[in-house]
């Protein structure tokens, strides 16, 4: 077996011109070709994507930045509720004690004005029956000791006495 | 198992259709991964995009690692290609050989040193050219008496010594590996126990290739990418 062929100048007669043609047309040929069908639009596109990507981080930074102005914005009106709702209750509060209170006063004012009232008209009715029963009380006694005397006693006559007596009475009662 | 190459004459010069073959092999594999993988583009990447996007990143790196985009950025182009064009000619004679007539046909185009300086010779002009017309002429030749002026008969064999070591590595590299893949499937073709035996070290090998095709194609970017570098930089 010989490899003599693949050896430097053996294998050829002379210089090989139209191998080294040969291979400086293929490799210009395909530098040629790869610049048009692969190169180009490759290159197109990284570039287009690193543009893509430039853009979308920009865009990215945009929309964070904009997210947490509407965070922030939303938290101060959450605090502002927060803070009014404690407002409204502390108020309602305030007036629930308010009415609270001037019910209670109204209502004990009535009492006390009732009892008053009450007390009034017991004292009334109580001088109105003392009153009655003295009566009914003189005329009776007018009527037993006219009884007992036999005779007609004037009523105007003894009234001062009988009255007096009644008194003494109405003392030891 | 002699094996000749298919030359031709034409005009005078000689040639190889074997290299030719398949130096359009390797052109149309590469441009079809490329077309397939830049069909239906999107900005979010699937399947082939994501390869040709990684390509195009790792080529960025290397170049980045050389210079600063908005100088290397013209070269980006030049690095996918040579990339790309010197892996896949490199694996392109690893899963088989055919030889018709006693007439080797398929193999890596870069196990050929007629390609692989081609290619070298092609890179250092580039070089040159991009440092005289980025640069311009005085610069540019002054850079040849950098940093000291006795230096500059060091700077015109560091020239050559670029150029024969760019092509002659990878040559060098694809050649052995095919050599050893051809050894190996000849032990696999004298016998039933040759065949046997040598499954192990074939599959191996070939692996290894794999593996050395890939770190090749990284090489050959990586150095275009530093000379372009020394050639274009002001600094050093």
């Amino acid at each position: 077996m010989s490899f003599d062929y693949l050896v430097l100048g053996a294998g050829g007669t002379g210089l090989n011109i139209w191998d080294i043609l040969a291979t400086l047309f293929f490799f210009t040929l395909l530098m040629l070709l790869l610049k048009k069908v692969a190169w180009g639009p490759l290159m197109g596109i990284m570039t287009q994507r690193e543009e893509l990507v430039a853009s979308e981080i920009v865009a990215a930074e945009t929309s964070r930045k904009e997210s947490q102005r509407l965070l922030e914005e939303q938290r101060d009106l959450l605090k502002e509720a927060r803070t009014e709702a404690i407002a409204i209750v502390e108020n309602a509060k305030k007036q629930g004690d308010v009415t609270r209170d001037e019910i209670i006063t109204i209502a004990r004012n009535e009492a006390i004005h009732l009892k008053e009232s009450a007390i009034r008209d017991i004292d009334t009715e109580k001088e109105r029956a003392i009153a009655a029963v003295r009566q009914e009380v003189v005329s009776l006694s007018v009527l037993a000791a006219s009884k007992v005397l036999g005779k007609e006693v004037s009523e105007e006559d003894n009234r001062a006495l009988i009255e007096q007596t009644i008194a003494k009475v109405g003392e030891a009662n | 198992m002699e094996h000749k190459n298919p030359e031709f004459e034409f005009l005078g010069m000689y040639g190889n259709w074997s290299n030719i073959l398949m130096l359009a092999v390797t052109t149309l594999i590469v441009f079809l991964i490329a077309y397939i993988a830049t069909r239906n583009l999107k900005l979010k990447p699937t399947g082939m995009q994501n390869f040709m996007e990684w390509i195009m990143d790792f080529v960025k790196g290397i170049i980045n690692s050389n210079f600063d985009w908005k100088t290397g950025g013209r070269f980006h182009i030049l690095g996918i290609t040579v990339i790309m064009f010197v892996a896949v000619a490199n694996v392109l004679g690893l899963p088989f050989s055919i030889s018709y007539d006693g007439v080797l046909w398929w193999k890596s185009p870069t196990a050929d040193p007629t390609v692989t300086l081609t290619l070298a010779v092609m890179i250092i002009a580039l070089t040159h050219y991009y440092g005289i017309k980025m640069k311009g002429m005085k610069e540019y030749g002054k850079d040849f008496f950098k940093p000291m002026p006795f230096l500059f008969p060091l700077k015109i064999i560091e020239e050559f010594a670029n150029t024969l070591t760019l092509g002659l590595r990878l040559y060098g590299n694809i050649y052995a590996g095919e050599v050893l893949l051809g050894l190996i499937a000849g032990l696999a073709t004298s016998s039933i126990f040759g065949f046997v035996g040598a499954i192990i070290p074939a599959m191996a090998w070939q692996g290894f290739s794999l593996f050395i095709g890939g770190i090749q194609a990284f090489i050959f970017c990586m150095l275009t990418m530093v000379y372009m570098s020394h050639k274009v930089s002001t600094n050093h």
